[in-house]
C-alpha cells in the first residue's frame, strides 16, 4: 500500500514537473452554492493555464450527495473530481477510495491551509481533499433591534442572554421574531445545528462504548431550551426551515438574530437583496459555560476519486481552484467579500480582506471549532455537527425527523428522544458496533 | 377463429415485450432478493467482487422490527387512497363542467391539464416555498387576508399538504382520459333519458357512471403505479417528518442515506409485496371492469 | 351536438370553467410571473402580482451558466428516443393481445403493469453495477433503454385498449383478400390506429420527460437531461426563487408547448374509456 501510494506520487509527481501531458477533459461534479457557481465561470483561467477543459456537473447538495456516493462506492469513474464535504473526506479517505492529496507542489503551500480544515479533511494526517471554501457558524443580529430593545450583545454571549434577548425583540403584530433558527428534518439542516447547540449543553451522541446518550439529561436540557425559546420567540413554521427559509426571513427584516452559516454574512450583508443590510452585527455563537461553544465547521473540498485516469490533470485542477492564486483572481474580478472565505490562513492576514466586516468573526469562529474535541465529556468521533462514521447521515436524519415532529408539536420532547435513543442504538448494533 | 398459425404469430410478437419486461423485472428483483440476505454495507467497504457476507433473514427483521415501518406502510396507504378518491371524483366533475359547450374550451382544457406536464420536483419546490410558507406563502397571505391564522401547512397539516401536492399533479390525468371517456357518450341515449324528464343527478348515476367505470378503472390503476412510488413531493417538502414517510421514502433512507443496501432490499421486497396486494384488492373491486 | 343552448348557460359555464381553470393553473402561472422578478421581489412581503419591474435577468443567468441547449437536445433524444422505441416494440405485442387474446392475455398484461411498482431505489446498486459493466453509464443510449422499460408496460396497455376498439370486421375482410398479417398490420391497422398511437406517443414522452431518479442518478456530464438541469437550481445557499423559476419555465415550456399544439390529437387518441 506504502509502497504503490509512493510510486503514485512519483508518477504523479513526474506528471506535473513534465508540465502538461496532454489536453484531458476533466469531468467534475459540484454543488450548486454561490462559490462553485462562480469558479464555473472562472474556469477559462485554468484552460488557459494548463490546456485541460472542464466539463460541469452542478447539483442540489443532496442530489449531488446521493450521486456521488453511489459513483465512488461502486467505482464508478463517471467524475474525475468531486466535491464532497468534511463528512465524506474522512471515512472515504480511510476507505483508499481517494487519491492522497500529500504531494501538492510547493508553489501550492499546503501547509496555509487552515490547520483545523485540514484536520477535518484527512484520515491519519494524510489530506484528502483539498477545502474550497470552509464555514463555520455565528450569530447575525439586528444592530437596531437590538438598540430600540435596550439590550447589548456581548462578543461571545451565553443562551441564556441570547434567549432573554430573544423573547424582548419579538413583536407578533410588527411581524419580527427574536430568532430564527433550523428545525428542518435532515441531517444537514436541523440536524447540524441541534447537535452543534447539544455540544454547548454538554451533550454528546455517543459515549466512548458507542452507546447512544439520548436518555441524558442534557440531550432533554438542549431540545427544550431550543423548543421553548422558539415556540415563544421563532417564527411560525419553524420546524420545516432550513437555511434559505430563515435566510429569507432574516433578509425581509423579520428576525432579530440568525444563528447560522458563516457564509450566509455575505448575503445578508448584500444590499441588493438584504432589506437589512446596514444593519447587521456579528457575534460568536453562543455558550453555556461549560467550555463549548454551538458553532459547527464545515468544509466543502475537491477530492480526487481513486483510479481515475486522469489524476494528474485533476491535481492541477484542484491545485488551481483552491489556491492563493484563484482567491486574487476572484478578488479582482468580483472584489474582496466574493472571495472563497475560510479555506487559508493567508487570507486573514491579507489588508485587503481585513475591512470586509464579517471577516474576523468567520476566522474566530472557525478557530473555536474543533473536531477532534468538540463535546464536553469525551467522545469516541470525530466531527462537530457530525460523528465522521458511515452510519451517521442515516441515523441522524431518522433521529432529526423526530425531533423536527416534537418541535412541530406532534409528539412530546420525551418521546422524540425515547425514539432517538432507540433508533441510533438499533443502527449502530445492525453496524456491528455492538 | 384464430388459426393456430396467427396464434403462434401472436406469440413471436408478443416474446420481444415480453422477454424484455421480464428481463427489466426479474433481473433487478432477483438481486434486490439476492442482497435483502446479504450484508451489504458499500460505505463499510463491502463490494459485491469480495462476495457478501450471507445473514438470513436479519435484514427483514430489522426493516419490520423498527418502528418506522407500519407508520410508513399506513402513510402510504393514506395518500394512495385520498389522492385517488380527490382526483377521480374532482376528476368526473371537471370532466362534466368541460364537455359543456362554452367560450374558449381549447384554452381552459390546457389550463387544467397544464399541472401534469411539471416535473414533480419543480412543483414540489413551488408548492412549499411559495404557497404554504406559513409567512412568504400565498396562501398564508391568503388566510391572514380573511384575519385567520395562516396554517402551518407542512408541520400540522403533513399528510393533507402531501395529498394536496400530489393531486394537483394527477388530477388532470384523470381529467383527460374522464374527459375523453364522456365525450364518447352516446348523445342520443343522454338526450333520450332528458326527454324522459329523468332528473339530472339520476341520469349521472344510470347513465354517465356506468359508462365511466372502465375509464375510472384505468385512472385507478395507472395513478395507483405511480403514487405509490412518488418521492420528490416527500424529499423536498417535509423530509420525511411529521408522518410523512411512505415506504418508497424509508427504503430510499435506508438504502442511499444509511448506505444499507441490504436493509433496502428488504424493504423493496416488502414493498414489492404490499404493492401487489394493492394490485390484487385493486383488481377485486375493478377488475372486471377490464373485461368487456 | 345539436342541442340548443342558451348564451346564458354557456356563459355560466365559461365563467365557471375558466375559474377553475385559472385557479389550478395558478401555480404555473406564478412560477412564470417569479421568474421575471428580481430575487428580492420574489419573495416580497406581500406577494407582489403584475406590478413589479419585469427583468431578464434570470434567463440570463441561467443561460450563462448553464448549457440549457445541452439539457434540452438530452431531454427531447432521451424522451422521444424511448419513446419511439417503446412503440416499435410494444406495437406488435399490443397487436397479438388485441387480436388473437388467449386466456392469459389479462394476466400478462396486468404482470407487465405490476412490473412497474418495483421500487427504483432499491434497485439503484445493481443497476448502477450494469450499467458501469455495459460502459453505457451517462450516455444517452442507456437511458433509452431504462426509460423505455419503464414506460413500456403503460404503451402496451394503451395501445392494447385502443387497438380492441378497432372492430375485427375490418381485419377478417383484409384476410379474405389475401392480405398477409403483415400487411394486415402495416396498411390495415397501423392507419387506423394512428390517433391512439399518438396520444400513447405523447403521453409517453411526458412521462419520460419528467422521470427524475434514473436520469439523475445514471448521467453526469454528457447525457444529462433537464431533470439535472432543475436539480442544479433547486435549494442552494442564498436567494434562488426567480432562478428557479426561470429555470423551471425553461424546463417546462418545452413540453407545456408540445401539450398545447397537440392537445387535440391526446384527447382524440385517448379512448380508454370508450364503450362501444
Amino acid at each position: 500500500m506504502n509502497l504503490k501510494n509512493t510510486l503514485c506520487a512519483a508518477v504523479a509527481a513526474s506528471f506535473l514537473t513534465a508540465g502538461v501531458a496532454s489536453a484531458e477533459n476533466l469531468t467534475i461534479a459540484t454543488v450548486n452554492n454561490g462559490d462553485m457557481i462562480r469558479m464555473q465561470g472562472m474556469t477559462e483561467d485554468f484552460t488557459k493555464k494548463t490546456g485541460h477543459t472542464v466539463e460541469w456537473v452542478t447539483l442540489e447538495e443532496n442530489v449531488l450527495r446521493q450521486r456521488v456516493t453511489t459513483d465512488i462506492t461502486t467505482k464508478g469513474g463517471a467524475f474525475d473530481i468531486m466535491t464532497i464535504g468534511m463528512y465524506e473526506t474522512p471515512i472515504w479517505g480511510k476507505n483508499g477510495w481517494l487519491v492522497p492529496l500529500n504531494d501538492l507542489s510547493e508553489g501550492y503551500n499546503a501547509a496555509d491551509i487552515l490547520p483545523a480544515m485540514a484536520g477535518g479533511l484527512s484520515h491519519e494526517g494524510t489530506l484528502f481533499a483539498a477545502p474550497f471554501y470552509g464555514e463555520s457558524s455565528m450569530i447575525m443580529y439586528r444592530k437596531d433591534l437590538f438598540e430600540k430593545a435596550g439590550i447589548t450583545m456581548p462578543k461571545s454571549p451565553s443562551w441564556s442572554h441570547i434567549a432573554r434577548a430573544a423573547r424582548k425583540m419579538t413583536n407578533r403584530e410588527t411581524g419580527v421574531n427574536g430568532i430564527c433558527l433550523r428545525g428542518k428534518a435532515g441531517w444537514g439542516e436541523g440536524g447540524a445545528f441541534i447537535t452543534a447547540m447539544s455540544n454547548s449543553f454538554g451533550a454528546r451522541w455517543f459515549d466512548d462504548k458507542w452507546n447512544a446518550q439520548f436518555d441524558t439529561r442534557e440531550w432533554s436540557d438542549t431540545l427544550n431550551f431550543f423548543k421553548n425559546m422558539m415556540d415563544d420567540a421563532g417564527p411560525a413554521g419553524y420546524a420545516t426551515n432550513g437555511f434559505n427559509e430563515n435566510l429569507s426571513l432574516f433578509q425581509q427584516g423579520k428576525c432579530g438574530m440568525w444563528i447560522d452559516a458563516t457564509v450566509a454574512a455575505s448575503f445578508v450583508t448584500n444590499p441588493k437583496d438584504s432589506t437589512v443590510a446596514d444593519k447587521v452585527g456579528f457575534a460568536l455563537a453562543p455558550d453555556n459555560g461549560m467550555g463549548r461553544r454551538s458553532n459547527w465547521l464545515w468544509a466543502w473540498a475537491l477530492a480526487i476519486p481513486a483510479g481515475t485516469k486522469k489524476e494528474a490533470a485533476a491535481k492541477q485542477f484542484i491545485e488551481w481552484a483552491t489556491s492563493n492564486g484563484y482567491i486574487e483572481l476572484v478578488a479582482a474580478k468580483e472584489g474582496w467579500a466574493n472571495v472563497p472565505p475560510g479555506a487559508r490562513t493567508s487570507l486573514y492576514e491579507n489588508p485587503n480582506y481585513k475591512d470586509i466586516p464579517f471577516a474576523k468573526m468567520t476566522l474566530e469562529s472557525i478557530l473555536s471549532a474543533d473536531p477532534n474535541n468538540s463535546t464536553v465529556e469525551p467522545s469516541p468521533y470525530v466531527g462537530v455537527q457530525f460523528a465522521a462514521i458511515p452510519e451517521f447521515a442515516g441515523i441522524a436524519t431518522e433521529v432529526s425527523q423526530e425531533f423536527s415532529a416534537a418541535y412541530a408539536g406532534k409528539q412530546s420532547i420525551a418521546a422524540a428522544l425515547q425514539k432517538a435513543q432507540t433508533i441510533t442504538n438499533d443502527a449502530m448494533e445492525a453496524a456491528g458496533y455492538k | 377463429m384464430a388459426t393456430q398459425h396467427s396464434r403462434s404469430a401472436a406469440r413471436l410478437m408478443m416474446a420481444p415485450a415480453v422477454v424484455l419486461l421480464l428481463g427489466w423485472m426479474l433481473v433487478p428483483l432477483i438481486m434486490t432478493v439476492f442482497f435483502s440476505f446479504k450484508k451489504y454495507l458499500p460505505l463499510r467497504g463491502d463490494k459485491l467482487s469480495d462476495g457478501l457476507e450471507w445473514v438470513g433473514f436479519l435484514n427483514y427483521e430489522r426493516f419490520i422490527s423498527s418502528g418506522s415501518f407500519w407508520p410508513s406502510v399506513q402513510t402510504t396507504l393514506v395518500i394512495v387512497v385520498s389522492v385517488l378518491v380527490i382526483t377521480v371524483t374532482l376528476g368526473i366533475l371537471l370532466a362534466l363542467l368541460l364537455d359543456q359547450p362554452m367560450w374558449g374550451q381549447g384554452v381552459v382544457r390546457i389550463l387544467v391539464i397544464a399541472p401534469f406536464f411539471v416535473m414533480p420536483t419543480v412543483s414540489a419546490l413551488v408548492w412549499k416555498n411559495m404557497f404554504m410558507d406559513p409567512i412568504n406563502g400565498i396562501l398564508a397571505h391568503l388566510w391572514m387576508f380573511f384575519g385567520a391564522e395562516p396554517v402551518l401547512w407542512l408541520s400540522q397539516a403533513s399528510v393533507p399538504s402531501i395529498i394536496l401536492i400530489v393531486s394537483w399533479q394527477w388530477l388532470p390525468f384523470a381529467t383527460l382520459i374522464l374527459l375523453t371517456a364522456i365525450q364518447s357518450l352516446d348523445g342520443e341515449q343522454l338526450e333520450a333519458s332528458e326527454m324522459d324528464g329523468a332528473p339530472k343527478l339520476k341520469r349521472f348515476w344510470h347513465i354517465v357512471l356506468p359508462h365511466l367505470s372502465r375509464a375510472i378503472t384505468i385512472v385507478i390503476l395507472i395513478q395507483t403505479i405511480f403514487i405509490l412510488s412518488i418521492f420528490a413531493e416527500i424529499f423536498v417538502t417535509t423530509g420525511g417528518a411529521f408522518g410523512t414517510k411512505t415506504l418508497t421514502y424509508l427504503i430510499f433512507q435506508r438504502v442511499l442515506d444509511s448506505q444499507n443496501v441490504g436493509l433496502g432490499s428488504a424493504g423493496g421486497v416488502y414493498a414489492i409485496i404490499l404493492a401487489n396486494i394493492v394490485a390484487i384488492f385493486l383488481m377485486r373491486i375493478v377488475g372486471k371492469n377490464l373485461d368487456n | 351536438m345539436a342541442r340548443a343552448v342558451t348564451n346564458q348557460r354557456k356563459a355560466t359555464n365559461t365563467l365557471f370553467a375558466w375559474a377553475i381553470g385559472l385557479l389550478i393553473f395558478f401555480p404555473i402561472l406564478w412560477t412564470i410571473l417569479t421568474s421575471f422578478k428580481t430575487e428580492a421581489q420574489a419573495i416580497n412581503d406581500p406577494p407582489i402580482f403584475f406590478f413589479f419591474d419585469w427583468t431578464l435577468e434570470n434567463y440570463a443567468a441561467v443561460m450563462e451558466r448553464s448549457d440549457y441547449a445541452k439539457f434540452l437536445w438530452n431531454s427531447i433524444i432521451i424522451a422521444v428516443g424511448s419513446t419511439i422505441l417503446g412503440v416499435i416494440i410494444a406495437v406488435p405485442a399490443a397487436w397479438s393481445m388485441a387480436f388473437v387474446p388467449s386466456k392469459r392475455t389479462k394476466d400478462i398484461l396486468l404482470w407487465m403493469l405490476s412490473t412497474k411498482m418495483l421500487p427504483a431505489v432499491g434497485v439503484l446498486y445493481p443497476i448502477y453495477l450494469i450499467f458501469i459493466g455495459l460502459g453505457i453509464l451517462d450516455s444517452r443510449l442507456g437511458l433509452v433503454v431504462v426509460l423505455m422499460l419503464i414506460n413500456l408496460p403503460i404503451i402496451v396497455w394503451m395501445l392494447y385498449t385502443y387497438f380492441k376498439e378497432i372492430p375485427v370486421d375490418i381485419l377478417e375482410a383484409a384476410r379474405m383478400d389475401g392480405a398477409s398479417l403483415r400487411d394486415e398490420i402495416i396498411h390495415v391497422l397501423t392507419p387506423m390506429a394512428i390517433p391512439g398511437i399518438a396520444s400513447t406517443v405523447l403521453l409517453n414522452i411526458i412521462l419520460a420527460w419528467n422521470e427524475a431518479f434514473w436520469t439523475l442518478n445514471l448521467t453526469a456530464a454528457k447525457a444529462a437531461p433537464l431533470t439535472a438541469f432543475i436539480a442544479s437550481y433547486s435549494s442552494p445557499e442564498g436567494l434562488f426563487f426567480a432562478k428557479l423559476s426561470a429555470a423551471s419555465t425553461m424546463a417546462i415550456a418545452p413540453i407545456l408547448i408540445m401539450g398545447w399544439f397537440s392537445q387535440k390529437q391526446l384527447v382524440r387518441g385517448l379512448t380508454f374509456g370508450a364503450v362501444k
